[in-house]
């Protein structure tokens, strides 16, 4: 594995007397495609947020590239570092194509190089062109999350981070949705921490799952690995959930078949 | 078009300017306060509390008081200015009716700032962080413009209120579209009322619809009707104060009145006497109350004006006492000129008193020919006053000279305070000893055998600062002892009568010529 992109070294995170993370260690190498699972207040989206610094840790550190992320401001470490989630958060008063542009015209890009970068993140997340004069209201719930993809894109990030991103979506959407991911992961050689609760989910497109629960982090490695290894009942219950599912649909859609 | 329509249309380029650099002025600062107050309330939720708070609080005062507090406030901020830099300013007119409509547009724009940029959703919000907005262009290309509807509508509030409550800085003495609603009230000129209201609401209305066309621009995104509307908004005002560039050059002389008929006669009868003396410009400064006349005259605001020597007597100088009419006007020549470097020019020869007044039919059926005798019935009756009377030293002299427990007191002003005689609301009145109401309405004025009222002469009043102007002095001196009780009645009522009326200036003009 070639040098970590992402380190986190006991970073806790208290709400009140609630612990969100409780001394969590996590390193991502370059390339790879991490998901975080867990049930809801296990703490998987707040360790997410403490890489582009949208909640700052109590204790611990964090790095991105080598770098402490307390190191420089925040906008600027943002603006290296895609950003997705769940509700999209287009910018409504903005056309799609403005939407997109919006970090590299932050970053002061030219015009024509930025003109250029929509219509290839268009093509990329397979948008047809004209969708770019169009406002977010008029686009449907997939067709936001992919923009909501390229825009996260349109800087060149190599880090991308992304909590439930598809989690709003219908099942069929989603799944294409999460295939197109995975491609565009390999293919620009991103690196990816992607929060999900659904498991099956996790299992299709990650490399490697982390479990959490209670700010802790319960298992890390490979799916098979960590169904093969894992001896944690609540990683067990958690990773053989969709293996259940799986069979059980078979069975049923089999012999109605 | 009738002559009081004509009277007021002719009037409308002063006053609609007024009003709208008034109101213009008073937005734009209210604007410049209140949007980033909103910001910071907006991002702290412990500033927020407090500052909506007091805001609301404000809007509570009645905004006629919210201005009139504002004139002994500046007064004394002048007083202190010219004591240590050496120079005082105006507190009259703009600047008091500025910072209370100020003040009043602050709370509707603050209000929907605050809900604006707090309602802007959360995740968008977040998306602004997350692609590496710093706070301020998160402000400037998120939350402001997806604020501003709502913005938008807080302006258009504030615009409607300050255009409203621009009529009410005519009494501070600063010139509006309330000139017509005061003057035409005192005068019972409906005609102006009704115009003044008119033009009021109409200039409230177009500012509404631009402003509304620049709110539904930023809702729909539509970048073409907020260009409209604030081009709209920009080019009707600058229209609407072209008249202000020629009034550029300050007046020679400014004339004060208070607020009723005989004022805005005799300032006429002055102004007129003035501009044939070769004045290059004079000015009126009309409808100021009691207190802020003499306040004004003495600090220099205005130049001259017409008070009642008893007025000056007893609220001015706080004397209880009634020397009688010759040593009054002795007393306050050496007082005034004393104290506050005051001239009293002379009287202009009438009195203008307080006279209690009652119907002739009602007096005689009663038996009631003077004070002493309204004591013995005042059990039974209702006084009607003006809306000072009862707080003036005068009626606290009167009722302790006779002791006249009135079943009732009621206020009204004057206008209303005669018709409220004849209508049988009240059945004494304090008029005035000059007003034509009283001949022609067959009142009879009631006898003060203790002397308790201190005579009322009407007496030229100059600020310290043109005591020495020859030509003011050589121009109004032919004024004193000129103008008789009768002619004043008459003038007087050719102005209050509901037919035939003439305007102050007209009647002015007649009683020059008599």
């Amino acid at each position: 594995m070639a040098g970590a992109v992402i380190e986190l070294a006991g970073v806790s995170k208290h709400y009140g007397a609630v612990a969100a993370l409780d001394g969590a260690a996590l390193s991502v190498g370059e390339g790879e495609f991490v998901a975080l699972v867990g049930g809801s207040g296990s703490g998987k989206t707040t360790l997410l947020k403490t890489i582009n610094r949208l909640v700052n840790p109590d204790a611990g550190q964090v790095r991105v590239g080598g770098q402490d992320v307390g190191a420089s401001a925040p906008h600027e470490l943002r603006r290296r570092i895609g950003y997705v989630f769940q509700e999209v958060g287009l910018f409504p008063h903005l056309s799609v194509a403005e939407n997109i542009a919006v970090t590299p015209k932050l970053l002061g890009w030219d015009k024509a190089r930025i003109a250029e970068r929509v219509e290839a993140l268009l093509d990329l997340v397979a948008l047809p062109r004209e969708v770019g004069a169009r406002s977010p209201a008029a686009l449907s719930g997939g067709q936001r999350q992919r923009v909501g993809v390229a825009r996260a894109l349109a800087a060149e990030p190599k880090l991308m981070l992304m909590d439930e991103p598809f989690g709003a979506l219908d099942p069929i959407i989603r799944d294409a949705l999460g295939g197109d991911y995975r491609a565009l992961h390999d293919r620009l050689g991103l690196t990816t921490v992607m929060v999900t609760h659904d498991i099956a989910e996790a299992v299709l497109l990650a490399d490697r799952i982390v479990v959490l629960d209670h700010g802790r982090i319960l298992a890390d490695g490979a799916p098979a690995d960590l169904l093969a290894e894992a001896s944690d009942p609540i990683v067990r219950a958690l990773l053989e959930a969709p293996k259940r599912q799986a069979e059980r649909l078979r069975q049923r859609l089999g012999a109605s078949s | 078009m009738s002559p009081s329509l004509q009277a007021a249309a002719a009037l409308l380029p002063e006053y609609l300017a007024w009003h709208v650099l008034l109101s213009v002025s008073a937005l734009g600062l209210g604007l410049a306060i209140s949007l980033p107050l909103a910001i910071a309330a907006a991002r702290s939720p412990r500033l927020r509390w407090p500052v909506l708070a007091l805001a609301s609080l404000i809007q509570t005062i009645p905004s006629l008081a919210l201005l009139a507090l504002f004139f002994p406030l500046l007064l004394a901020l002048s007083v202190l200015s010219a004591a240590t830099i050496g120079r005082g300013f105006s507190a009259l007119g703009f600047l008091p009716s500025l910072l209370a409509l100020t003040l009043y547009s602050v709370l509707p724009i603050l209000r929907n700032g605050v809900a604006g940029l707090t309602g802007v959703d959360p995740a968008i919000s977040q998306a602004a962080d997350g692609v590496g907005m710093t706070p301020r262009q998160k402000l400037l290309q998120v939350e402001l413009p997806l604020a501003a509807p709502v913005i938008m509508a807080g302006v258009r509030t504030a615009a409607v209120w300050t255009i409203g409550a621009a009529t009410l800085s005519t009494p501070v003495g600063q010139t509006s579209l309330g000139n017509y609603i005061f003057a035409g009230l005192q005068t019972e000129n409906w005609v102006s009322v009704l115009f003044g209201c008119a033009a009021s609401a109409a200039l409230a209305l177009a500012a509404d619809q631009l402003l509304g066309l620049v709110e539904t621009g930023a809702r729909t995104r539509r970048r073409g009707l907020v260009v409209a509307g604030l081009a709209g908004i920009v080019i009707g005002a600058a229209v609407a104060m072209a008249p202000l560039a020629g009034l550029g050059k300050p007046a020679a002389y400014v004339v004060g009145a208070k607020n009723f008929s005989e004022q805005y006669i005799l300032a006429e009868l002055i102004a007129g006497r003035l501009e044939r003396a070769g004045a290059a410009r004079v000015s009126r400064k009309e409808d100021l109350g009691s207190a802020v006349a003499y306040r004004a005259l003495a600090a220099g605001e205005i130049d001259v004006y017409v008070d009642y020597s008893g007025t000056l007597w007893t609220n001015v100088l706080g004397r209880t006492d009634n020397p009688g009419r010759q040593a009054v006007l002795e007393g306050l020549t050496v007082e005034l000129k004393r104290r506050d470097g005051v001239v009293v020019l002379g009287s202009l020869g009438f009195e203008n008193a307080y006279a209690f007044a009652m119907r002739a039919d009602r007096a005689k059926a009663l038996g009631v020919a003077s004070l002493t005798d309204l004591a013995r019935e005042a059990p039974k009756l209702t006084l009607g006053t003006d809306i000072e009377f009862l707080s003036r030293p005068e009626w606290k002299a009167v009722d302790a000279a006779y002791g006249l427990g009135f079943k009732t007191k009621r206020s009204f002003q004057p206008t209303f305070m005669y018709r409220a005689l004849s209508g049988g609301d009240a059945d004494v009145i304090s008029a005035f000893s000059s007003d034509g109401r009283i001949a022609a309405d067959n009142l009879v004025v009631l006898t003060d055998p203790r002397a308790a009222i201190p005579p009322y002469d009407a007496v030229i009043l100059i600020s310290p600062e043109r005591a020495g102007d020859e030509r003011l002095v050589e121009a109004l001196r032919p004024l004193v002892g000129a103008i008789s009780v009768e002619a004043m009645r008459a003038a007087n009522y050719s102005v209050d009568r509901d037919s035939g009326k003439l305007t102050p200036a007209q009647a002015a003009e007649a009683l020059a010529i008599r």
